[in-house]
C-alpha cells in the first residue's frame, strides 16, 4: 500500500517559513487552495459539524454564534477582535502579521454567511507587524465585503468585546454593562458578531476541506488543532500548533523543553490557573481534562515557571498587574483588587499579619461577579489557584525573606487610561 | 413570578442607601458597595425593594422581572 497521507500538522501554520514576512496571496493559495465558494447554510453546517469553538478565550460554539447573528432582522457587522491584550498571548499577532489571508478568508466567508455589509478588524495600536500584514494583504485582495482596520488603545481590558465595540462607537475603550450583548446591539446599534482571528482562520480551513477533514485531528469532544503561545522557562518560547488531545509534555517539548525543572504551569494566561508541575504529566489539551484540574485553555496560553523562580512573587506581580488593569469603572473591582493586591504584597514581603490570608480570601469572594465585565472574576480565579499551588511558598515567606530571581514573565501595558 | 435585584456596577457609586433601606437583602462590602447574596426578592419585601431601587441616587439598583433576568444568563 502506498501511503498518500499528508502530514496532519501544521494546518493553520502550514507554509510558514523563517523569513518573518507575511505570506503572499500566491503562496497562500498554493498552500490552501483558492477561496472556496460555499453557501451560507452550508458553511454554518460545516462549522457546526466541525465542532469549532471560539478561540478568544470564551470557548463558545462558533456555529451557535453564527446562527444567532445570521437570524437577526437588522444587518449585522462582523468585528475581528485582534486586540490580543493578554500579555502572554502572541498567536493572533502571528496570524495577522504572517498569515493575514487566512484570517481575511475566514472573515469574508463569515461576513457573507451572516449578511454583514462590512468587516472591521480591531487591533492594538502597537501591533505594527499586524497592521502591516493586513494592509499588504488587503491591497492585493478583491473581496465582496469592505474590510476596515481600526487601531485601538493597548491595555488589558480594552480587548474585551464590549470595550472593543465601545471604542468603535467612539466611546472610551472600556467594558459596558450587558445586556444588551453585542449580538443584539453592538457596533452602531446593529447586531454585531465578534470573532477571534484564530477562529476565523479555522473557518477558512473548514470551508475548504470540510468538517470530516477537520475532525481528523483532535478528539471527539475537542476536534481540530489549536494555537498555543508558550513562554517562561522553555528553550524556544513561541506559538505552536498542536492537535487537541496532545499532552502538556508534548507542548513543552514543541517549545524546546524546559530550561530547568518546573515548579508549576500557568494555563490560560493571566486569567488562568496555576497547576503544580507534579500534576502535569498525563494532562492533555482537552477541555474536560483541563476542567478536572480547574483549568481552561483561555486564548491558548501556557507559561512555564521554573523551580528557581518564586511562584508567590510571580503571582503577586501578575495580580497587581491585573489590579492596575481594571478599567476603573466598578467599585468592587477598583478598590477590591487594589486592597487584595496590597495585602498580597505584604504576604510576599514577609510582613503579613495573622489574618492577611483570611482577609484576602474574604475579599476575593466579595469581588467575584461584581464587575460589569469578568475582570474581577478572572483575577480572583487566578489568585485562588496561586494560593492553592504555592501554599508552601506562602508559609515559607512568613519565616524568611525570599531571594528568588524574577522569572521575567511577559507583561503588557496594564491600564487603558480611563477615569479614577 | 418574583422580582430580581441587580446592581449596575458602573453607575453604582457606593452611596449605600440601598443597604440601609433593604438590609434584609443587601449588605455592603468593605468599600461601601452593595453585595446582593440572594437576588430573588421574597414575597413581602417587594415594596421595600422597589423603594430601595427608587432611592438610589444613581439609579444603579435595578429591580427586574424574573423572566427578563433569566434571559441574561
Amino acid at each position: 500500500v502506498i501511503s498518500t497521507a499528508r502530514p496532519l500538522l501544521p494546518r493553520l501554520l502550514a507554509g510558514l517559513d523563517a523569513s518573518g514576512d507575511p505570506m503572499t496571496l500566491a503562496d497562500h493559495e498554493r498552500v490552501h487552495g483558492p477561496m472556496p465558494s460555499i453557501g451560507a447554510e452550508e458553511l454554518v453546517d460545516a462549522v457546526e459539524h466541525s465542532g469549532l469553538r471560539g478561540r478568544g478565550g470564551a470557548d463558545f460554539p462558533t456555529a451557535v454564534k453564527l446562527r444567532s447573528v445570521a437570524a437577526s432582522r437588522r444587518r449585522p457587522t462582523l468585528i475581528v477582535n485582534g486586540s490580543e491584550t493578554e500579555p502572554a498571548s502572541a498567536k493572533d499577532r502571528l496570524l495577522l502579521s504572517r498569515l493575514p489571508h487566512l484570517v481575511l478568508d475566514g472573515a469574508v466567508l463569515v461576513a457573507s454567511t451572516i449578511g454583514a455589509r462590512e468587516v472591521l478588524v480591531h487591533l492594538g495600536e502597537r501591533a505594527i507587524t499586524s497592521h502591516a500584514g493586513l494592509a499588504g494583504a488587503l491591497a492585493v485582495r478583491d473581496d465582496r465585503v469592505p474590510v476596515g482596520v481600526v487601531a485601538g488603545p493597548e491595555g488589558y481590558v480594552t480587548g474585551e468585546e464590549t470595550a472593543v465595540i465601545a471604542h468603535l462607537n467612539g466611546s472610551a475603550p472600556v467594558p459596558t454593562f450587558v445586556p444588551p450583548r453585542p449580538y443584539e446591539r453592538g457596533y452602531r446599534g446593529r447586531p454585531t458578531l465578534v470573532q477571534n482571528p484564530e477562529t476565523l482562520a479555522q473557518i477558512a480551513l473548514v470551508a475548504r476541506r470540510g468538517p470530516i477533514w477537520y475532525r481528523e485531528l483532535g478528539t471527539e469532544a475537542d476536534p481540530g488543532s489549536v494555537l498555543m503561545t508558550v513562554s517562561g522557562a522553555v528553550r524556544e518560547p513561541g506559538v505552536y500548533e498542536l492537535a487537541f488531545g496532545s499532552s502538556l509534555a508534548s507542548l513543552l517539548g514543541a517549545a524546546g523543553g524546559p530550561t530547568e525543572p518546573l515548579r508549576a504551569l500557568l494555563i490560560g494566561g493571566y486569567f488562568g490557573t496555576w497547576v503544580d508541575a507534579e500534576r502535569i504529566t498525563g494532562i492533555r489539551l482537552a477541555r474536560r481534562e483541563l476542567q478536572s484540574v480547574g483549568c481552561s485553555l483561555g486564548a491558548g496560553v501556557l507559561i512555564a515557571l521554573g523551580e528557581s523562580a518564586c511562584g508567590l512573587h510571580e503571582s503577586v506581580r501578575i495580580f497587581s498587574y491585573l489590579a492596575a488593569a481594571s478599567a476603573g469603572q466598578c467599585g468592587p473591582c477598583v478598590y477590591g483588587l487594589e486592597a487584595i493586591s496590597d495585602e498580597l504584597m505584604r504576604v510576599a514581603d514577609g510582613a503579613a499579619t495573622r489574618d492577611s490570608l483570611e482577609r484576602i480570601r474574604r475579599w476575593s469572594g466579595d469581588v467575584r461577579g461584581r464587575g460589569a465585565c469578568h475582570h474581577p472574576d478572572g483575577a480572583v480565579r487566578f489568585l485562588d489557584s496561586a494560593l492553592r499551588v504555592f501554599a508552601e511558598e506562602i508559609a515559607d515567606h512568613h519565616r524568611s525573606r525570599c531571594r528568588a530571581a524574577s522569572a521575567s514573565l511577559p507583561f503588557g501595558r496594564a491600564t487603558a487610561g480611563v477615569r479614577r | 413570578m418574583s422580582d430580581v435585584l441587580r446592581v449596575n456596577p458602573i453607575t453604582c457609586e457606593g452611596h449605600g442607601l440601598c443597604a440601609e433601606l433593604l438590609p434584609e437583602l443587601i449588605r455592603l462590602d468593605d468599600w461601601g458597595y452593595p453585595i446582593i447574596d440572594q437576588p430573588d426578592v421574597p414575597p413581602g419585601l417587594e415594596r421595600l425593594a422597589r423603594r430601595a431601587a427608587d432611592a438610589c441616587p444613581t439609579l444603579a439598583l435595578l429591580l427586574e422581572r424574573r423572566e427578563r433576568a433569566a434571559d441574561r444568563r
